[in-house]
């Protein structure tokens, strides 16, 4: 073995890992068939938990064929939580799946090979890297959305997301390739560095670059104008599919717009944050209006996700590092929220058919008093009352708008968030003043799933009683990146 | 440099000459009887049976899914073929790893039975 | 002499009909996956516009994971038409609006 390969391997330990728990649930789900049919979930959960030893126990600190590939302190932190996020998402889907016509293991083989992209795309230093991370995640993403083979509204929701994502990835590769043009480097590092001595019309093309960049960005996340994709996908998919799809690509999606722009592109902020303030004001505003007027909880909560895509957005539009740590916190609060929410909604969908309607949560509080307090808890924490977790995450992202000077923006942002509390307060309403409506809910869940949706709701009252241990958490992570 | 193109463009030139001028003294001088029955589709001799637009089975589209995908992997082979001396014993190993991942693939497939037609 | 502007404006107007095919075609998935090939075409002109005249192979590499990856997404894309085309019958644009709201 040459030293090179064993340098090599010790800093993609993790994505090994990964990798080649993706060929043993493979080679499992095709051979256990019907005789093991948890041996792709735990067999998941064991890669899951030895990937996250790995990533502990190695030093945050180490670079790949000259700084595409990257191990720091964030890539650490949002590997971790991906982790945990992913167990947890395996952990309803396990409910979820029980007595539905879908195959398991192709469930559980897609959601690591999503994982594996947002690792790629967690540690990359170089655009090559992040596109290759971003499509190994799409990719992955798509297939799920239509893993219910024979359910017509997953495959129309899994062509129109493939259309849509094909479109982001072709726009921003456009940009990337304008930036290539513009510096003649692939590494965010070279990038940067080039950026300060160009002159001429260069500095122009990487400027069309980054608008075509910000066109991919606010794509991946959802906003606004380009969230059409987000709805019929929330409606369309299987539950646990919304799940993971709502929740843990938002990781990546941060990833993407903080080593690309922040890292790479950082002379240009001012392009950038003029253009990432427009998308992310017009996000706060329509997904709170739109979102009034849904009729469906999904649809509901995918323009309450516009919303608050928007607020993660006007983080990285403030500029400075307060802001991208306010982003980042917001990014981790809304996927403990989200999940929380999406988890209820797998608990509400009796077996054989999808919760969606509004009418599922009717009288939620006389059939469970708890579950209806753990939806109150989230639905509050997402209108941004103190003490949960939504408030911190909306006032960090306000105040780096104060600090760096955008009142009008952060007017607005408040404004909005009032006006989107109606639609959380209406889902509220429905739970404890009206009498339950007539379906047969399945409401004796197995006893992982009420621990599980138990400890993630908590969550949302733990970090917004405590919120300073994540907050310096995010801190110390970005250290590394903008210190 | 563009002066090297001039043979062609003459040869383009004569050939569109050519043909529009066959075409166009079949039209005059022809002395074309059209009825419902000439200016029907020939198809050997029968009624045409159906739209040629017609749709292929789905099963195609499979077979073109599979080939897609093992096809321009291999096209990976090429440029690594090239510079293996370069490479030494890391890009062996790598390569190694590439292929043990589409075997893996291909186990996939095959075992799912997309390589069946029926 | 063919320079660089050339390649570019090439490269942007395959971008133009390929984004413009998209959202004009109202009649079939399959076009709509052909446009996407063309988008990514667009970009690999570029990029290899841009290797060829910046002297750097590394836009070349970028060219070559971009069309693995194309095959990869259109073999995604088609497997997702088949399924399509198995629940509805049609793969016809206008007849998706099942999920509107």
């Amino acid at each position: 073995m040459s030293n090179e390969l064993v340098q090599f391997l010790s800093v993609v330990a993790p994505e090994a890992i990964v990798g080649t728990g993706i060929c043993v649930v493979l080679l499992a789900g095709l051979f256990a068939g019907d005789r093991a049919r948890d041996a792709t979930y735990l067999l998941s959960m064991v890669t899951l938990v030895a990937a996250a030893w790995v990533t502990g126990s190695a030093a945050p600190n180490g670079s790949l064929t000259g700084g595409a590939f990257v191990v720091d302190s964030l890539s650490v932190v949002l590997k971790m939580f991906a982790y945990a996020a992913v167990a947890a998402v395996l952990v309803y889907a396990r409910a979820y799946l029980v007595g539905r016509r879908m195959d398991r293991s192709e469930f559980h083989l897609l959601v690591l090979f999503a994982l594996l992209g947002i690792m790629v795309m967690v540690s990359a230093g170089s655009f090559l890297v992040m596109y290759l991370g971003l499509e190994t995640l799409s990719l992955a993403l798509y297939a799920m959305v239509a893993v219910e083979r024979d359910a017509p509204m997953g495959a129309e929701a899994a062509i129109k997301y493939f259309v849509l994502g094909a479109i982001a990835s072709g726009c921003l590769l456009y940009g990337i390739s304008l930036i290539y043009g513009a510096t003649g480097a692939l590494n965010f590092t070279d990038v940067a560095a080039a950026l300060q001595t160009t002159t001429g019309a260069r500095p122009l093309a990487a400027a069309v670059g980054i608008g075509f960049l910000v066109v991919g960005i606010a794509f991946k996340f959802g906003a606004v104008p380009f969230h059409t994709w987000l709805p019929d996908v929330y409606q369309g998919a299987p539950a646990c599919t919304t799940l993971f799809v709502a929740t843990v690509p938002k990781i990546a999606a941060f990833s993407l717009a903080l080593r690309m722009l922040g890292d790479g592109l950082d002379v240009l902020a001012s392009d950038w944050r003029f253009l990432l303030g427009a998308v992310a004001i017009v996000s706060v505003v329509v997904g709170n209006l739109i979102a009034i007027a849904q009729t469906s909880i999904r649809r509901m909560l995918a323009y309450s996700t516009v919303g608050h895509v928007g607020f993660i957005l006007l983080g990285f539009a403030s500029g400075g590092a307060e802001g991208i740590n306010a982003a980042l916190f917001y990014t981790l609060v809304y996927i403990v929220m989200t999940m929380a929410a999406f988890g209820l909604v797998i608990l509400l969908s009796p077996a054989g058919q999808e919760a969606d309607a509004f009418d599922d949560l009717r009288g939620l509080n006389q059939r469970s008093p708890w579950f209806a307090f753990l939806m109150l808890l989230v639905m509050v924490s997402m209108i941004g009352v103190p003490p949960l977790a939504g408030f911190w995450a909306k006032w960090w992202v306000l105040s780096a708008l104060l600090d760096a000077g955008q009142l009008s923006l952060a007017i607005v942002a408040v404004l909005f968030s009032v006006v989107g509390a109606f639609y959380y307060l209406r889902v509220i309403w429905l739970m404890y003043f009206e009498p339950p409506a007539m379906t047969g809910a399945r409401m004796a869940p197995e006893l992982d799933l009420r621990l599980l949706l138990s400890v993630n709701a908590l969550l949302v009252l733990g970090l917004g009683v405590f919120p300073g241990n994540l907050l310096r958490l995010c801190a110390r992570a970005l250290g590394a990146v903008s210190g | 440099m563009l002066q090297n193109y001039l043979p062609v463009a003459v040869f383009l030139g004569v050939a569109l000459a050519l043909g529009l001028i066959l075409l166009g003294l079949g039209m005059l001088l022809g002395r074309g009887r059209k009825d419902a029955e000439k200016l029907s589709a020939y198809e050997c001799g029968f009624e045409a049976f159906e739209d040629t637009r017609m749709k292929f089975d789905v099963r195609y589209y499979l077979v073109a899914i599979l080939f897609i995908v093992f096809d321009l992997e291999i096209a990976f082979l090429f440029p690594w073929a090239v510079s293996l001396d370069a490479l030494g014993l890391s890009g062996l190993i790598a390569m190694t790893v590439f292929f043990a991942v589409l075997v893996v693939g291909f186990i996939y497939e095959w075992k799912k039975g997309a390589l069946e037609w029926d | 002499m063919i320079g660089l502007t050339h390649y570019l404006v090439l490269s942007a107007v395959l971008f133009s009909i390929a984004v413009a095919g998209i959202f004009i075609n109202r009649k079939n998935v399959i076009l709509l996956l052909m446009c996407i090939e063309l988008l990514l075409l667009a970009v690999n002109f570029n990029f290899v516009a841009f290797s060829r005249f910046l002297d750097d192979p590394a836009g070349q590499v970028f060219v070559f994971f971009i069309l693995t990856v194309a095959a990869a997404e259109s073999a995604i894309g088609l497997a997702i038409l088949v399924v399509l085309f198995r629940t509805r019958r049609s793969i016809n644009v206008q007849e998706l609006d099942v999920l509107r709201g």
